[in-house]
């Protein structure tokens, strides 16, 4: 470690929740890491999204780091010395007619096949033993019981709080203006001096396509705002999270009685003001699927409404992995509203493919080769 | 004046929307009405007058002398507004205030009225949303007999209600001694009047005393003071206080120094001054500053009112404490800059009209200072230094956990707070809380309050229920495209 030293076996740029995961896996490997970070961590996307751990309903290019990503969630506290809020009751995709069940039921046997078997069906019955206050013409849905919510801001902090615990140099309020060589190095160019490694992790969120537009390699990132409202405190009535396969609507109820209301509606994002504007019609639209699922829910006050900056690829995949121009320059960015649970894992398998190279953990597919054909005109647009 | 009593009276789009009927928007509404532009006053209380003149048109206190000379001031200003052809939404909320997506420079308001929500816009938008009294976390205080003595003003004003029993007020500002006054003419037992005005602020308020003895305050404060001081218990140079009870409020602790002692009552009013009321103005993305001089995060804001964000102004004491005579006259200030902006002023249309309100305005402030130096509140008033003092009334949060956070888990600002303890995300969106959340870190973190910074407000400001919210008519972005 080097506390005050500009060099370091790796930096880290963006403590969202990958980079201080990426950052705390690298330490426990041995690693001498700078931790970089513009505002504070988990300022952004890490520290006000739903606080989902789901594995439900992700892309299979996905599952293998979400799997990974899981076992670390089920340890939390052994790993980040906080429990981060974490709680499993499950999550359950409601189908909300036959046509969706029959939607459902494909998908769960097409993971089957694949060796997946965290998501299974659920019929009515069952459907409304976990969620006795789901609308009565609901004919099932798939459940995948792993699945569960923790505090984002508390994680995320808990995951900075153990890197630095564990010797890494977390710099917050530092910005990054370019990244460029530095003979077989990497200059990190800051508003607080000049760093130096033979490493560096693009884990930058919504401003990561800056930074690897300055290393040549462009992305069609665009920049997104979904909302989520929380209501004022209810009884107790649903413990899962619950999400719809065809309107769009998360569903969450805390141990304090409050619903978190979500479902990717998209608000605008000012990213260079660190400043979101919502957009109320949108969310009239979120809570109107609430009021017609959840009769329960209809006089409940909503007390806050808000939207995270995140950024979003055009297939819904993140950049994951080694650069497809440099040496000793890694991805991890782009995970498109759904990154929080893959948070632990990915920090994990990026920290070995850092250390030893490669990793057990199949990542095919997530590569940030995929943009490179149409990167150039796509890029300018996002910017 | 149009009243307004179902949402569905209301246009879609106004020139000006004016939020709050206290003296500074109900002067902003009726001169920016009588300049000709389109205007709506939005106010959540049943009748104007905000709260210094609180239910002035409809009052069961008709007795002059007990509310003072003063509050009836407030008469004049509502009869006026009302002569005004603004219109006027009474019981009516405004919880949200950003841009009008569709229209570039406009605003668009999330309005209740009447259990309906409804999405309106506006071309300027005038917050006059007033002053809070400022938090006054005290062992104790969350007890029943305890509450403000400005909740105590508003059932005397609203209702003609007034405490029972034995009542003791405890705290400083021109206000306390006001209320005391109110209260003791209205026929409340008061059994003491605690103050807590630190003595070494007589020191730091000395070099502002000059311009104090040429303004209006003192006449008015001396009067104030002497009347109270004549007929009260006056307990000075309080340095501790903790509400004491089983389930219910029995006795107020009292510590002086190196002496304590307790004094039996039913009812123990708490009042530390007011600080500007900004969760509208915050969330609206309005940039505050901390105001060293009244201890506490107000707008930015320039001569003419305008806010950080172009085409919304603050006036009253939601910029800044001045007082109920001084709202009043920063609500005409900010009406004529809206004209302005609107194009019904010129430059040295406005400048001529607006210069003998600025004038008096100059008049008026004069002496403020002394007032701010001289209440400001102690620091074991401010920052709580009993660990198990409840800090965030709506989840139970208390100022050892908060020190604790900023300490132990290096929480550095009220925004991460949040995320650790819950403190300001019950529906009070930190009202009553931030001020000693942002104090507490300060004084943890060895920090000062301008560094440690503001909870960043999340709209709805005030909270909306969920069947209003989904009940917003779906057309109105159809409407506005056809309108426009």
């Amino acid at each position: 470690m080097s506390q005050l030293g500009n060099s370091a076996d790796v930096i880290v740029i963006g403590a969202g929740i990958h980079g201080c995961s990426t950052a705390l896996h690298c330490a426990l490997r041995g690693l001498s890491v700078i931790l970089i970070e513009k505002d504070h961590a988990g300022r952004h996307a890490s520290g006000v999204n739903a606080g989902g751990v789901r594995q439900l309903a992700r892309h299979v290019a996905e599952i293998p780091l979400s799997n990974a990503s899981m076992a670390l969630w089920h340890d939390i506290e052994n790993l980040v010395d906080d429990d981060c809020g974490f709680t499993s009751d499950g999550q359950v995709l409601v189908a909300e007619d036959e046509a969706d069940l029959a939607q459902c039921r494909a998908r769960v046997d097409d993971l089957n096949l694949r060796g997946f078997h965290h998501e299974e069906m659920i019929d009515a019955k069952e459907l409304r033993e976990i969620v006795p206050a789901v609308s009565e013409t609901c004919p099932g849905g798939v459940i995948s019981r792993r699945d569960g919510a923790a505090i984002p801001l508390r994680a995320t902090q808990a995951f900075k709080r153990k890197a630095q615990s564990l010797g890494v140099d977390v710099r917050e309020g530092v910005k990054v203006t370019k990244v460029e060589p530095d003979g077989a190095h990497w200059r990190v160019v800051t508003d607080a001096g000049n760093l130096v490694a033979p490493r560096i992790v693009n884990a930058a969120g919504a401003w990561a396509d800056r930074i690897a537009a300055d290393l040549g390699e462009p992305v069609p990132l665009e920049v997104i705002a979904p909302m989520l409202s929380i209501t004022a405190a209810l009884p107790a009535f649903i413990k899962p999270v619950v999400i719809l396969r065809g309107r769009k609507l998360s569903f969450k109820q805390f141990g304090n009685g409050t619903v978190l209301i979500g479902g990717g509606y998209l608000g605008r994002a000012i990213r260079d003001e660190n400043r979101t504007i919502l957009d109320w019609h949108k969310l009239a639209s979120n809570v109107r699927t609430v009021w017609e699922l959840f009769p329960i829910m209809r006089g409940a006050p909503i007390v806050r409404s808000w939207a995270g900056i995140e950024a979003r690829m055009p297939d819904d995949l993140p950049v994951f992995g080694r650069s497809a121009r440099h040496e000793g320059v890694y991805h991890q960015f782009g995970f498109s509203a759904h990154g929080f649970q893959l948070g632990p894992g990915a920090g994990a398998v990026m920290a070995e493919i850092i250390a030893t190279g490669r990793s057990n953990v199949p990542i095919d597919g997530l590569g940030i080769a995929r943009f490179a054909t149409q990167a150039g005109s796509a890029a300018h647009s996002a910017r | 004046m149009i009243a307004i009593d179902d949402i569905s009276a209301l246009s879609s789009h106004y020139d000006l929307v004016v939020v709050g009927a206290g003296p500074a928007g109900l002067s902003a509404a009726a001169r920016a009405a009588d300049l000709g532009l389109s205007v709506l006053l939005a106010d959540e209380n049943p009748a104007p007058g905000g709260q210094i003149y609180r239910a002035v048109t409809t009052t069961p206190v008709v007795q002059r002398d007990i509310l003072g000379e003063d509050y009836w001031l407030g008469a004049g200003i509502a009869a006026r507004f009302e002569r005004s052809v603004a219109s006027y939404a009474a019981r009516c909320t405004v919880w949200a205030l950003g841009p009008d997506e569709t229209s570039p420079g406009a605003f668009e308001l999330g309005l209740s009225l009447g259990s309906k929500a409804r999405m309106i816009s506006a071309a300027q938008v005038i917050l006059a949303t007033g002053a809070q009294e400022r938090p006054f976390p005290i062992p104790g205080w969350t007890l029943p007999g305890v509450m403000t003595a400005g909740a105590a003003q508003i059932a005397l004003k609203s209702a003609g209600i007034v405490p029972a029993g034995r009542t003791a007020i405890a705290g400083c500002g021109p206000l306390l001694y006001l209320l005391a006054g109110q209260l003791a003419a209205a026929g409340t037992e008061i059994v003491a009047v605690l103050d807590t005005t630190p003595r070494a602020n007589w020191a730091k308020a000395l070099a502002a005393l000059p311009d104090f003895l040429r303004s209006p305050y003192l006449a008015k404060g001396l009067k104030l003071m002497a009347k109270a001081r004549r007929s009260l218990r006056f307990v000075s140079g309080v340095t501790g206080l903790a509400a004491q009870g089983d389930r219910q409020l029995s006795g107020v602790r009292i510590v002086r120094g190196s002496t304590a002692e307790t004094l039996a009552c039913d009812t123990l009013l708490l009042h530390q001054g007011v600080i500007p009321s900004v969760n509208l103005a915050s969330a609206a993305g309005c940039a505050l500053d901390f105001d060293e001089t009244q201890h506490a995060f107000v707008p930015r804001v320039d001569a003419w009112f305008a806010s950080s964000v172009g085409g919304i102004a603050i006036a009253g004491d939601g910029a800044g404490i001045g007082g109920a005579e001084s709202a009043a006259l920063r609500g005409e200030i900010a009406a004529f800059d809206a004209a302005r902006k609107l194009g019904r002023l010129s430059e040295a249309e406005r400048d001529r009209q607006a210069a003998p309100f600025q004038a008096e305005l100059t008049r008026r402030l004069r002496g403020r200072r002394f007032l701010d130096l001289l209440y400001k509140p102690a620091a074991q008033f401010l920052a709580p230094p009993a660990d198990e003092t409840i800090v965030c009334r709506c989840e139970e949060v208390t100022a050892g956990q908060v020190r604790d956070a900023a300490s132990r888990l290096g929480v550095t600002g009220p925004n991460q707070m949040k995320a650790f303890l819950r403190c300001g995300m019950g529906p009070c969106q930190g009202r009553l809380c931030g001020p000693t959340v942002v104090e507490l870190i300060a004084q943890t973190r060895g920090t000062t309050p301008a560094e440690t910074g503001y909870y960043r407000l999340r709209p709805p400001v005030k909270p909306v229920t969920l069947a209003e919210l989904a009940a917003l008519p779906p057309t109105d972005e159809a409407t506005k495209a056809v309108v426009r």
